[in-house]
């Protein structure tokens, strides 16, 4: 398994995600694997280490400086290029749609890359989803949070029970055809102005 | 469909015909980096401009223009605003993804300045009798001064920001310093920062210096942090600032998308180009799904009002943007080539025929006379000599002639040691 002793430098901000993808690699059995959050002093590293493959997020608005470094490298006698393998452009389509892309030594065979940048695309993917998730899940509670309160003002402003006040939400929601957090925010911000 | 239009809010226009079907989809995804000179673009999405030719664009925006490239590439944009300089080099092969990408239309000039720290400006000051109101060409020999005296005391020498190695910016930096006297490989350090974060690296004396776009450079200059030495007009004025690329592919199989892109995008430029709509374009282009920068900021930039510093020292820079007269969208074959013979000066590409060949052919004026009829375009040759005339001289005065490359580059008294190799072969 000759491809197990690439060095491989992973650049993200993301410290959770990186952790991710640092695992993946090392669960492939991958050793060299080193992990930086930013791209401060990133000359240096990449001079030191020597990486063969580098994986890198798309998010980061430092990835021109790269470009600039890259395009130095090309004089300095070791070239490092995007990867971009042209006979197989949705894999690489895959990966920019994932956010997430991998420079190259020159010289370095698709087959040994190809199998890290799929890695990287389904780490990259699972985490976008649970990021959604969780942001889905934190907007859910926090929605329900504003209709318990929207459902507290309307109990002590209009005497009503607690079901009674839930059916009023409810229903002017469907009268307006707006979500029923939006109606309890409306209810909430309103008793905030008036008392 | 070529009639050209004045725009009112772009409602009252009727619904192009629905003759796309067979290009697909109507809806064009155009990625962006948030500048003011996107301003055609983001208008012509945003006042009725593509609408009234039966398009839709989904603005896109991104953060850095590596991506740009890539998603263009990879075909998750049909086209995108992007550097003068990154067709050219697509087509010359250069860069770490190049795929070939054209332009048939030009954003427009300007927009572009050079700030430096006030340290070292008052430093600049200090050491030669500089004027206020001294031009871009002082600055850069005073410049000159403090940092041969900076090399004879030892100090560590200043590190300036650019945005991209294939940027207008590097090329118009580079030039500024070389006119000076100034070697931009090895008197300075030139280093790649994002244009949203200049300001800040300014701040904390990571750079002493930035080329860079707006509203870049007038946010530097209204925090005190900076001082702005030159403009893009100064360096030279017609040069190209930003473009629309496409793939050629893309181009050649949806034609009729394009030439509609292009009447929605002519109108949008001649609609930026009125002071009158500056307030509406300055309201859409402060918004934060665009530029997300103070409104009257992005007022005083449009009209080229600019707060060189903290103390009220101002310069009223004329057409600091120009979005379409004096055909600012024409796709001109000579100034590729100009951008070719700056990556040839710094030794980021070689010269042949090929190249030459290759670097004329990512400004496609072709596509941009058949969408806006022969008249739309300028009478001279679309290959020019460049800095000819009055009002569009270079900064160093010399004139660039496109049959005379290898001469050209190796005029020029600093360049880069393949720069210098090369003219020794050709001499």
């Amino acid at each position: 398994m000759a491809h197990l002793d690439l060095t491989i430098l992973v650049i993200d901000e993301n410290a959770i995600r990186a952790s991710i993808i640092e695992e993946g690699l090392r669960e492939a059995g991958h050793a060299k694997v080193t992990v930086v959050h930013e791209v401060n002093g990133i000359a240096r590293i990449i001079e030191t280490l020597q990486p063969d493959v580098i994986v890198i997020d798309l998010e980061n608005p430092n990835r021109d400086m790269m470009e600039h470094l890259f395009q130095l490298t090309r004089t300095i006698g070791r070239p490092i290029a995007m990867f971009v393998d042209r006979s197989d452009t949705a894999s690489i389509e895959a990966a920019v749609d994932a956010g997430v892309s991998a420079y190259i030594v020159d010289g370095l065979k698709k087959e040994r890359v190809k199998p890290i940048l799929d890695m990287a695309v389904s780490r990259f993917n699972a985490f976008s989803r649970l990021r959604r998730e969780l942001a889905d899940a934190k907007s859910a509670l926090e929605e329900r949070k504003v209709v318990e309160r929207a459902k507290g003002i309307l109990m002590k402003m209009r005497g009503l029970s607690e079901e009674q006040a839930f059916a009023l939400l409810r229903q002017t929601a469907m009268n307006e055809k707006k979500k029923m957090a939006d109606i309890a925010q409306s209810v909430v911000t309103a008793a905030g102005l008036l008392m | 469909m070529m009639t050209k239009f004045r725009a009112q809010n772009g409602d009252n226009g009727l619904a192009a015909p629905a003759r796309l079907a067979s290009e697909g989809p109507r809806t064009l995804r155009a990625g962006f980096i948030p500048l003011v000179d996107a301003s055609v673009l983001i208008a012509a999405s945003e006042f009725g401009f593509a609408r009234k030719e039966g398009i839709t664009l989904d603005l896109v925006r991104d953060v850095s223009w590596a991506n740009v490239r890539d998603r263009l590439a990879f075909r998750q944009f049909d086209i995108a605003h992007m550097l003068s300089p990154m067709p050219v080099a697509s087509m010359l092969g250069l860069g770490s993804n190049p795929s070939p990408t054209i332009t048939p239309f030009s954003l427009g000039r300007g927009g572009n300045a050079i700030t430096l720290s006030t340290r070292l400006y008052a430093r600049m000051r200090q050491q030669v009798d500089l004027a206020e109101t001294a031009s871009a060409l002082e600055n850069a020999l005073a410049l000159a001064k403090v940092i041969f005296s900076m090399k004879a005391l030892g100090e560590p020498l200043p590190t300036f920001g650019v945005t991209y190695p294939f940027s207008s910016h590097n090329y118009e930096f580079r030039f500024w310093l070389a006119a000076g006297g100034i070697d931009p490989d090895r008197d300075v350090k030139l280093v790649v920062v994002p244009p949203p974060l200049t300001s800040d690296a300014l701040a904390a004396g990571a750079i002493d210096g930035f080329c860079v776009g707006a509203p870049w450079n007038m946010v530097a200059s209204e925090r005190g942090i900076g001082r702005i030495v030159a403009a893009k007009q100064d360096i030279w004025p017609s040069a190209p600032e930003k473009v629309i690329g496409m793939r050629p592919e893309w181009a050649e199989t949806h034609p009729e998308t394009v030439s509609r892109l292009l009447v929605a995008l002519d109108a949008a430029a001649r609609w930026c180009d009125q002071p009158d709509n500056h307030g509406a374009l300055s309201e859409a282009l402060a918004d934060s799904r665009y530029i997300a920068a103070q409104v009257d900021i992005i007022r005083r930039v449009l009209a080229g009002q600019f707060n060189l510093d903290d103390q009220g020292n101002r310069r009223i820079i004329e057409n600091y943007f120009t979005f379409h007269a004096g055909f600012a969208n024409y796709p001109r074959p000579s100034q590729a080539l100009w951008l070719y013979s700056q990556m040839l000066r710094w030794g980021q590409t070689g010269l042949s025929q090929h190249g030459m060949s290759a670097a004329a052919s990512a400004y496609r004026p072709d596509i941009y006379r058949t969408a806006l009829g022969e008249s739309a375009g300028p009478l001279d040759a679309d290959v020019r000599i460049e800095g000819a005339m009055d009002g569009d001289r270079f900064m160093d005065g010399q004139v660039f002639d496109p049959s005379q490359m290898a001469e050209y580059v190796a005029q020029f008294p600093v360049k880069t040691g393949a720069a210098n190799r090369l003219a020794g072969e050709e001499a």
